[in-house]
């Protein structure tokens, strides 16, 4: 605990270090405004302009939240479907570590334009940022489990299904939670590039108004709110974690036994 | 009333050839002891009795029904205590009835107990040394309904002192159940202090070259080990084992 204290503490030393520079150098070298505003200015330009972007924090961490919500869901379903039926793993896991690699994001442009600028397209597209993280750490997740285990629940008579409930969804927890942080992010992250096509309001929106009007204290106000928010979901998936995954977390605090 | 038959089993992975014709039988209430070399097949022969691998040939047999492939109907207990590190030990040894359906919490309370784990029920494996954790899954075996153990090596990975009170433990226990042990080591010491019965099994392909009846009295005390009659059957395996190792290099 009081390590852990003094860690946050050395965290926080480092950012105010690099604030000040920053500080002092726009000062210094008499950097423009509307090119790179000091943390200062920012600071007093959050706190003067809060009811500009008050409105549209909300809809973004509503619709990170429904998207990473449905994209949990659908991730979770899925690696359970394909690690039930083995043969068709063979087939979609590779399919599935090969669209990894493509940013699906830059489907979004293709699902406003087929859906319109609506809520839907902007949640498929976090759906879809999402489901992958999720489904192959908990596909890799179901391999972790220990194999004299299982020998074990299956001489002692376990039906496939007493040993997915038993053994196998436990055994897979952490890495389900690992690949949920992951996900997190990429729900913040989906949310507001999807805004960026088109939106009411929304971090996105505020976002790219800013920008194209140059204020760019604002610019950077949006990012420090999506670094927020998405800090936020982290930590709070991480006390979900401790929460749900006691027994890992009592053994982490002993150093080896 | 429980006895089991093992019928001329043999195994091959590929073209390695494990288990060579193995037979023989473990009557009701008996503790026998399978010893061999590492790496001889015995842990592959546990699978096949307890239905999760079939032989090439042979066949597996309780009470005069076949059970070959047929799992749920012995206790099996891995070579490493292998405990759910997310179930306390009250659930962790409740785990075998779970698999057939019920839950008997004050018979499990009774055995925690007479483990000398009372206060351990609500704890984690991780919070047990190696010995309990051990103590753990062979009550969960005790507790399970099958009326035959089958015991993997399970204090191999202990020290030796830990391993004497655990054997003696094991005695104490066992005699308070009518259940049948077969129990694999490669330790000779143990299989003479705990068993009735001792099948030497060959390296691979393995076969059973000999079979000791254990002629001591139970109950069976430390003291046992220094005893003359103890050591010359000692002797007398470790040169069945020793010839075998002689003639295979
Ligand atoms: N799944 C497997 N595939 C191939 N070979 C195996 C497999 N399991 C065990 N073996 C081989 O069978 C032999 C016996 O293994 P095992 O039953 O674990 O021996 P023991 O328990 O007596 O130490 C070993 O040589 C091992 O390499
Ligand atoms: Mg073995």
């Amino acid at each position: 605990m009081r390590e852990n204290i003094i860690k946050v503490w050395k965290s926080v030393l480092v950012f105010l270090i690099i604030f000040l520079i920053w500080e002092v150098s726009v000062r210094v070298f008499e950097i423009p405004e509307w090119f790179l505003p000091g943390p200062v200015q920012i600071f007093r330009e959050a706190v003067l302009s809060f009811p500009v972007y008050a409105d549209h924090i909300v809809p973004t961490v509503i619709l990170s939240l429904i998207g990473l919500a449905i994209g949990t869901f659908i991730g979770v379903m899925t690696a359970i479907f394909l690690h039930r039926i083995p043969k068709l793993k063979e087939i979609v896991y590779p399919l599935l570590i090969v669209s990894q690699n493509i940013p699906t994001i830059v489907l979004a442009p293709l699902l406003v334009i087929w859906f319109g600028f609506g809520m839907l397209p902007k949640l498929i597209v976090i759906t879809l940022v999402c489901f992958f993280p999720i489904t192959i750490s908990l596909l890799n997740g179901f391999l972790q489990t220990d194999q004299e285990l299982k020998h074990y629940m299956l001489m002692a008579g376990a039906s496939s299904r007493q040993i997915f409930w038993k053994l196998e969804w436990p055994s897979a927890l952490p890495s389900l939670f690992s690949g949920l942080k992951i996900a997190a992010t990429y729900s913040v992250l989906g949310a507001v590039i999807s805004e960026w096509l088109g939106a009411k309001r929304g971090i996105g929106v505020f976002m790219t108004l800013s920008s194209s009007a140059f204020q760019t204290d604002r610019v950077f106000i949006s990012i420090f709110i999506i670094v927020f928010v998405s800090l936020l979901l982290f930590f709070v998936i991480q006390l979900l974690e401790h929460l749900v995954i006691h027994w890992q977390h009592i053994e982490d605090g002993k150093p080896n036994e | 009333m429980s006895k089991l038959e093992v019928r001329q089993i043999h195994l091959s992975f590929g073209n390695i050839h494990v288990l060579n014709g193995i037979s023989f039988t473990v009557h009701d209430g008996e503790f026998v002891s399978l010893l061999g070399p590492s790496g001889s097949g015995k842990s592959t022969l546990f699978s096949i009795i307890g239905g999760i691998r079939r032989p090439d040939r042979g066949s597996i047999w309780l009470n005069g029904k076949n059970i070959t492939g047929k799992t749920g109907l012995i206790s099996y207990t891995p070579q490493t205590p292998s405990l759910m590190p997310w179930r306390t030990i009250i659930d962790n040894v409740l785990l075998g009835q779970e698999i057939q359906g019920y839950r008997d919490e004050k018979a499990a309370l009774a055995m925690i107990d007479r483990a000398g784990l009372k206060g351990y029920e609500n704890s984690y494996p991780h919070e047990l040394s190696g010995g309990m954790k051990q103590r753990v899954a062979f009550i969960r075996s005790l507790l399970s309904p099958q009326s035959i153990i089958c015991l993997d090596e399970p204090f191999s990975a202990l020290d030796e002192l830990t391993r004497m009170d655990m054997q003696n433990w094991l005695l104490s226990i066992w005699s308070e159940h009518q259940k049948s042990v077969l129990f694999v080591t490669h330790n000779i010491e143990e299989a003479l202090f705990l068993s009735d019965r001792i099948l030497v099994l060959s390296e691979k392909p393995a076969r059973i070259t000999a079979e000791f009846h254990v002629p001591f009295p139970r109950p069976r005390k430390e003291m046992l080990y220094l005893t003359d009659e103890f050591i010359h059957i000692k002797r007398e395996i470790y040169h069945v084992l020793r010839g075998q190792l002689v003639k295979h290099s």
